[in-house]
């Protein structure tokens, strides 16, 4: 199956990517390319097979619910591109607009 | 006293060190001699890690002291690697380090821990020598992806040295390191082991943890080592492998002594009675180059003269392997790398307008082009009305593969196919269609979507390029013991010299 400009610009949103209007034209032939040679997957006949959705057969893995250690607070914020220290800091998201919006 | 790293193997180093042939801190002075000579060529390392390498080693040598004082054979003592200098891909964390994945959107980010697997080699001993060159977030099969520029093949520098792990095949290949760790999701160890001439080793996913392991395809990744030997491949296994408590998806299947299993397989009759498959479905597939299709017959071959019983199988749902991948794959890969939002590491976008506009913003600046690719096909393999077009018929062709596999292992112990369709194409031959480039992997692809292990293993030059060929051996789940013992067995009949001659005279 074909994937139209329309849908590529609602896949781009779904995958939180800014895309241009260049940027959707020169994916949209790749990912049409790429579908043109998996697309054979859909005519195979796997009525009644189980999927696999993981190679191993694997049970639970439990452990016990015990605190352990984990990153201190400096090393979680080390790496964050805004903080004020304790918190990221990312634009409001909930409520009317403040003094800096 | 001058050490030449790249023609010594990890058994011989830690043994010359224990012997006080030379201190451990000589060899990281030659291997850092060795990356200064040849890096500016090759550029198998994104960041060199010379602090950790030469802490690593004085605390070798001070054990090997500490071993003399006390009337203590230093030989008795030292761990497996102790003094081997060690490539890891930049996908792992490793503290004292950046862990780009090859990805601008990840240039700044700083290790906050050390993945379990980097850990364990550097407890074994080993000499960290810096972080290497990948496609970004191992999407793809020549490091051309990655954002920091191009690995050259150290046969031929107008080459690719194959990918996602291309510098951790690289730096073994040229001598900078003696051993590496990459990761494979659909054949990003094995196919550049191939391209490099050298050996290259997946093992069974949940073998060895995957803990700090930056994730692509969280049911198909898996770390494993590169080397210049089928045993040094085994003795970086033995110390990585086994259970984690921070990885709940490693296994608790007991670690058998890989190195041992490697010695028997080279020793005269050490695969008498194995039985050996060729896959010869897959290897009458079409665009597998005639001198690697050969590569492989002569291994079958060689196999029945070491005395193992050879014969013909066939793997037919293998051939759907390449499209379940490149929908699981992208569809797992959309979703680890939801994660890079420009929120709590990475790089962000400037001045957004609101917190969708920073996402969007944030990702498209920060991803390469394939990266966008991937996570769009997976994306959209995911989305409403498309999931069980895509997503979950390549499950269910997953279960078919299995199954393949299932049948092959009641008749054979091992299996053999050509790791890659050819030897290591030309920087740009493949790089402006994805299609082109996705077919490397047809070989490879169906080992990760089992699960169960597989090595590459230089088969010698090829007969038409001139240029390192490798034989996949496939093994069962978590028989890496006797796949060890099969490669080790095979190395020998070939007899393969893994230095690339171009190096040594630059």
């Amino acid at each position: 199956m074909s994937i139209s400009p329309e849908q590529v610009r609602h896949v781009a949103l779904l995958a939180r990517l800014a895309l241009s209007e260049e940027q959707i034209a020169s994916f949209g032939e790749d990912l049409n390319s790429i579908l043109g040679h998996i697309d054979s997957i859909q005519q195979l006949d796997l009525e009644g097979v189980e999927p696999t959705a993981h190679p191993l057969e694997v049970v639970n893995a439990m452990r016990e619910d015990r605190v352990r250690p984990g990153l201190s607070r400096e090393d979680a914020l080390l790496n964050a591109p805004a903080t004020d220290g304790t918190a990221f800091l990312i634009p409001q998201i909930v409520g009317p607009g403040g003094d800096e919006a | 006293m001058s050490i030449d790293i790249s023609s010594l193997n990890a058994s011989a180093i830690r043994d010359s060190i224990a012997r006080g042939d030379f201190s451990a801190r000589e060899v990281a002075d030659a291997a850092f001699a060795r990356v200064e000579s040849v890096e500016g060529d090759v550029h198998a390392f994104l960041q060199l890690a010379p602090e950790l390498a030469y802490d690593a080693a004085d605390r070798v040598d001070a054990s090997v002291v500490a071993a003399r004082a006390d009337g203590v054979n230093p030989a008795d003592v030292l761990p497996a690697l102790a003094g081997v200098p060690a490539g890891i891909k930049d996908n792992m964390n490793l503290i004292g380090t950046n862990t780009t994945c090859g990805s601008k959107i990840l240039e700044p980010y700083q290790s906050v821990y050390t993945c379990s697997a980097v850990q364990r080699l550097l407890d074994a001993g080993a000499l960290p020598v810096g972080k290497c060159n990948m496609d970004e977030f191992a999407f793809g099969s020549s490091t051309e992806n990655s954002a920091f520029g191009v690995t050259h093949n150290p046969w031929d520098l107008t080459r690719v040295p194959g990918g996602s792990s291309g510098g951790s095949a690289a730096c073994v290949s040229a001598g900078e390191a003696a051993v590496s760790l990459g990761s494979d999701t659909g054949g990003s160890i094995r196919q550049p082991g191939a391209f490099t001439g050298t050996v290259a080793l997946k093992p069974t996913y949940g073998r060895v943890s995957r803990y700090g392991c930056v994730a692509f395809g969280s049911s198909l990744d898996q770390i494993g080592p590169f080397g210049k030997t089928v045993e040094d491949c085994a003795l970086v296994l033995g110390a990585i492998a086994g259970q984690d408590p921070m990885d709940a998806t490693s296994s608790d299947v007991g670690v058998a002594d890989y190195a041992a299993a490697a010695r028997t397989g080279a020793r005269e009759g050490g695969v008498r009675g194995l039985r050996v498959g060729i896959v010869t479905d897959l290897l009458a597939m079409d665009g597998c180059a005639e001198e690697v299709r050969a590569a492989t017959v002569r291994a079958a071959e060689l196999f029945a003269e070491l005395g193992a019983t050879v014969g013909e199988v066939e793997l037919p749902s293998a051939q759907h392997g390449l499209s379940a991948y490149y929908i699981i794959g992208p569809a797992e890969a959309s979703s680890n790398l939801a994660r890079f939002d420009g929120i709590r590491y990475g790089a962000r976008a400037e001045d957004p307008a609101d917190v969708l506009d920073l996402y969007m913003r944030s990702r498209a600046e920060g991803f390469g082009p394939e990266t966008i690719r991937r996570v769009m096909l997976g994306t959209y393999a995911l989305s409403a009305g498309y999931y069980d077009a895509y997503y979950g018929q390549a499950q269910k062709a997953r279960t078919l593969i299995k199954r393949d596999f299932a049948s092959a292992f009641e008749d054979f112990d091992v299996l053999l196919t050509p790791t890659a369709p050819s030897a290591a194409f030309k920087v740009g031959e493949k790089s402006q269609d994805p299609m082109e480039m996705y077919l490397n992997d047809i070989f490879t692809i169906p080992v990760n979507l089992a699960g169960n292990c597989a090595i590459s293993v230089p088969a010698g030059l090829g007969v038409d390029s001139g240029l390192p060929v490798g034989v996949q051996i496939i093994g069962d789940y978590f028989a890496e013991d006797v796949l060890l013992r099969a490669a080790a067995a095979y190395e020998g009949a070939v007899g393969f010299d893994s230095r690339p001659p171009l190096v040594g005279s630059l």
